[in-house]
C-alpha cells in the first residue's frame, strides 16, 4: 500500500509534474496512487486530504449503485454578476476544472446494500458554495428520501453561500432548513457527515440540522471565517480553532470517524436508528427475508427486534 | 479557462474583460445604492426597541437563553398589542460607546439565538403571533462563538421558524446581513424597509474576496443587490415598507407607524387561515427561491 519514493524534496516544492506532494501532516512525499488508493489518507500519519464529490460517492456507495437524481439543474445568473470575472465564465471554469456540474451531487445508491439518498459536496467547485443549484437539489434529495423512506446520508464540504448569487444564495439556508422541517415528518434518519471544510450557511443550516452530526477528523467547522475572526479579536487564533476536535470537546459534534471507516460506522449507526420502534425504514432483516408486509403487530415488533440485533452484530463489510 | 503553460495573461484578460463589460453594460457607480448603505447604517436610525417605544402600550422584555447567558444583541418581549399580546424579537444596535459595546454593535452570539428559539416556543404554545425585527451587520464572530456552536444555533433558529404555527411577520429595518439575520427571517410575511438592506455578505468583506480590494464595496453593493427594490424583484421579500422623507432617523415615530400599520394588514391577512395553511404556504414561499435551469443533454 504505501509505496515509499525517495526523491530530494528540496527540487520539489509542493505539487510537481507527477502530482507527487508532500503530506501537510508528515511531510512524507506522496504519489497520487498512495494516496487515491487509500482513499485519499495518508498511509503514513493518516493526515486526510480533500477528497471529491465523485471520490466521496466511490467511497460510500456500493460500486455500480450510485443513481444521480436532478442531475440536470444548472446555476442560472440572475445577478448578472460579474467581479473580475462573469459568474457564468466562472461556473464553466469550475465545471470545466472539476468536471462536475455544480458543488453537490444528489442521488441513489446502496451502502452495504442498504438503500439510500446519498449527496456529496465538492469544496473544488467554487468552493463548495451554497447557490440555488446546490439547494433545489438538496430539496430534491429529501423529497426523495421522504417518498421512498430511504435514509438520507449528506457529505457537506463548503466555504458558505455562493456569493454570487447574492441575496438568492442565502435564502438557500431558509429553503434547505424547511426541506430538513419537511423531511422530520416522517422518522426517516438524516446523518450529515461534516468534512473539511464545513462553514459558514452551509454549517448554519442542514448540517448542523441531521439526526445525528458526523465529522471528520481535523476537519474545519466555523460559521465565520478565520479570517474574519482574526481581524476582528486582533490576534492569531489558537492552533486547534474550529477542527472537529476541538468541536467535539465543546460538544458540538456527536463523533468522529476516520475516513477509512466511515462507511461501516454510517451502516452501523443507520441500523441502530432502524431500531428504533418509529423508524419509518423498511427493516433489513425484513428485506433479507422477504417477509414484509406479512404478519400483525407482534411479529413486525418481533421484525424489528431481529433487524436490531442483526444490525448492531453485523461484522463491517468491505 | 485553459491557459498555455508560461503565460499569465489572465489577471489581464479578467481586467479588461471586467472593464469592458462595466462600458458595454453601461455599469457605472449608482450613487443611490451606496446612500442606501449609508442610511440603513445610521447612528440616529431607530432600532428595535425603539420601534416597541412607539408601537406598544406595553412591553415585558424577556431575558436569557437558559443555557449559558442574556445575549444582549438580541431583545425579546411580550408586547401589549390592540387588547392582545405579540411576541416581538429583534436586534439591538447601541447608539453610543457604552451601549454599543453592551449591545455588541448588533451582532448576536449563540445565547442570542437561543433566546428567540425559546421565545418563539413560548408564544408558539400560547399561540402568540411574532413580530421580528432585523436588524444586524452580522452574526459575531469569535473564538467563543464558535465553540458554543454559532453555526447549530443559527441553524435550530431557522428551524423554529420554519415549525411555527403561529403567524410570523419580519420587519429588515436596517441592515440585513447575511446568517446572522436569515436567522430571524424565514416568516410568513418578509417585509423591508425602504431604506434598509439585506445581503448575503457586506458589500466590504465582498469586495475584499472577490476583487480583493475592499475599496470596491460600493461597486460590491451594487452588484450584490441588496436594496428593496432588489429583493422585490428577485421574490425573496414580500413588500417595502415607505420611509418618512430623508429616511427613518428623521422621524421614529412615523416610521413605527408605518411598521404598525403594516403589521396589521399582514397579520389580518395570516389570521384567515389556518396553522397548516399557513406552515404550507411559507414552504411553498421558499422552495420557490433561487433561479436555476433545467437542462436536457449537457457536456457537464
Amino acid at each position: 500500500m504505501a509505496q515509499r519514493v525517495s526523491v530530494d524534496i528540496s527540487r520539489r516544492n509542493g505539487n510537481s509534474d507527477d502530482g507527487a506532494r508532500s503530506c501537510p501532516g508528515c511531510r512524507e512525499l506522496l504519489l497520487p496512487t498512495d494516496l487515491s488508493g487509500n482513499s485519499m489518507v495518508c498511509p503514513h500519519c493518516g493526515h486526510h486530504f480533500r477528497m471529491s464529490a465523485r471520490q466521496r460517492i466511490d467511497l460510500l456507495a456500493d460500486t455500480g449503485t450510485w443513481n444521480e437524481i436532478s442531475g440536470n439543474l444548472r446555476s442560472a445568473d440572475p445577478l448578472e454578476f460579474f467581479d473580475l470575472l462573469p459568474y457564468p465564465d466562472r461556473l464553466e471554469e469550475a465545471q470545466y476544472d472539476t468536471g462536475l456540474s455544480e458543488a453537490i451531487l444528489t442521488g441513489r445508491a446502496k451502502m452495504h446494500k442498504i438503500d439510500i439518498v446519498l449527496a456529496a459536496m465538492d469544496f473544488s467547485f467554487m468552493g463548495g458554495s451554497m447557490g440555488s443549484v446546490v439547494g433545489e437539489r438538496f430539496w430534491r434529495a429529501t423529497e426523495e428520501a421522504l417518498e421512498t423512506r430511504f435514509p438520507l446520508v449528506v457529505v457537506c464540504a463548503s466555504g458558505g453561500a455562493r456569493m454570487q448569487e447574492g441575496i438568492l444564495s442565502l435564502v438557500q439556508m431558509a429553503k434547505t432548513t424547511c426541506a430538513v422541517e419537511l423531511l422530520s415528518e416522517v422518522p426517516v434518519p438524516f446523518i450529515a457527515v461534516l468534512t473539511h471544510p464545513t462553514t459558514g450557511g452551509v454549517l448554519a443550516s442542514f448540517a448542523t440540522l441531521a439526526d445525528v452530526v458526523v465529522a471528520e477528523p481535523a476537519a474545519f467547522l466555523s460559521f465565520t471565517g478565520p479570517r474574519i475572526i482574526e481581524q476582528t479579536i486582533k490576534e492569531k487564533l489558537p492552533e486547534d480553532f474550529g477542527l472537529a476536535e476541538s468541536h467535539m470537546k465543546h460538544g458540538q459534534v456527536d463523533l468522529i470517524v476516520p475516513r477509512l471507516e466511515l462507511k461501516d460506522r454510517l451502516v452501523q449507526i443507520l441500523g441502530m436508528l432502524e431500531g428504533g420502534v418509529a423508524c419509518a425504514l423498511k427493516p433489513v432483516w425484513e428485506e433479507k427475508t422477504g417477509l414484509a408486509g406479512r404478519g400483525g403487530a407482534l411479529t413486525q415488533a418481533l421484525n424489528r427486534i431481529k433487524a436490531f440485533a442483526n444490525a448492531s452484530r453485523r461484522p463491517p463489510q468491505g | 479557462m485553459p491557459t498555455l503553460p508560461g503565460v499569465h495573461l489572465k489577471d489581464e484578460i479578467a481586467k479588461i474583460s471586467h472593464r469592458l463589460m462595466e462600458l458595454g453594460r453601461g455599469r457605472h457607480l449608482d450613487k443611490a445604492v451606496w446612500d442606501k448603505i449609508e442610511l440603513a447604517r445610521h447612528p440616529k436610525r431607530p432600532y428595535t426597541l425603539d420601534y416597541i417605544d412607539h408601537m406598544f402600550a406595553g412591553f415585558t422584555e424577556l431575558h436569557g437563553d437558559r443555557c449559558y447567558g442574556d445575549d444582549a444583541a438580541i431583545v425579546g418581549g411580550l408586547a401589549a398589542y390592540q387588547g392582545r399580546t405579540l411576541m416581538v424579537i429583534g436586534h439591538q444596535k447601541g447608539r453610543d460607546l457604552a451601549s454599543r459595546t453592551v449591545r455588541n454593535f448588533g451582532m448576536p452570539r449563540p445565547e442570542g439565538y437561543r433566546k428567540a428559539q425559546r421565545l418563539m416556543k413560548l408564544a408558539d404554545k400560547f399561540g402568540i403571533p411574532v413580530l421580528t425585527l432585523v436588524d444586524t451587520p452580522g452574526a459575531h464572530p469569535g473564538i467563543a462563538a464558535e465553540e458554543r456552536g454559532q453555526g447549530s444555533a443559527i441553524a435550530h433558529t431557522l428551524l423554529c421558524m420554519a415549525k411555527l404555527d403561529v403567524p410570523t411577520v419580519a420587519v429588515i429595518i436596517g441592515e440585513g446581513g447575511s446568517g446572522g439575520a436569515l436567522a430571524l427571517a424565514l416568516a410568513d410575511r418578509v417585509l423591508m424597509l425602504e431604506n434598509s438592506v439585506y445581503s448575503v455578505i457586506t458589500p466590504e468583506a465582498c469586495a475584499a474576496i472577490l476583487w480583493k480590494d475592499s475599496g470596491e464595496a460600493q461597486l460590491a453593493a451594487q452588484t450584490l443587490r441588496m436594496t428593496s427594490v432588489d429583493l422585490t424583484e428577485l421574490e425573496v421579500i414580500d413588500g417595502t415598507l415607505p420611509e418618512p422623507r430623508g429616511g427613518a432617523h428623521r422621524d421614529h415615530a412615523a416610521a413605527a407607524r408605518v411598521v404598525k400599520e403594516a403589521l396589521e394588514d399582514k397579520l389580518r391577512e395570516l389570521e384567515t387561515m389556518t396553522p397548516q395553511q399557513r406552515k404550507k404556504e411559507r414552504f411553498e414561499k421558499f422552495r420557490r427561491m433561487g433561479v436555476w435551469k433545467e437542462n436536457g443533454l449537457t457536456l457537464f
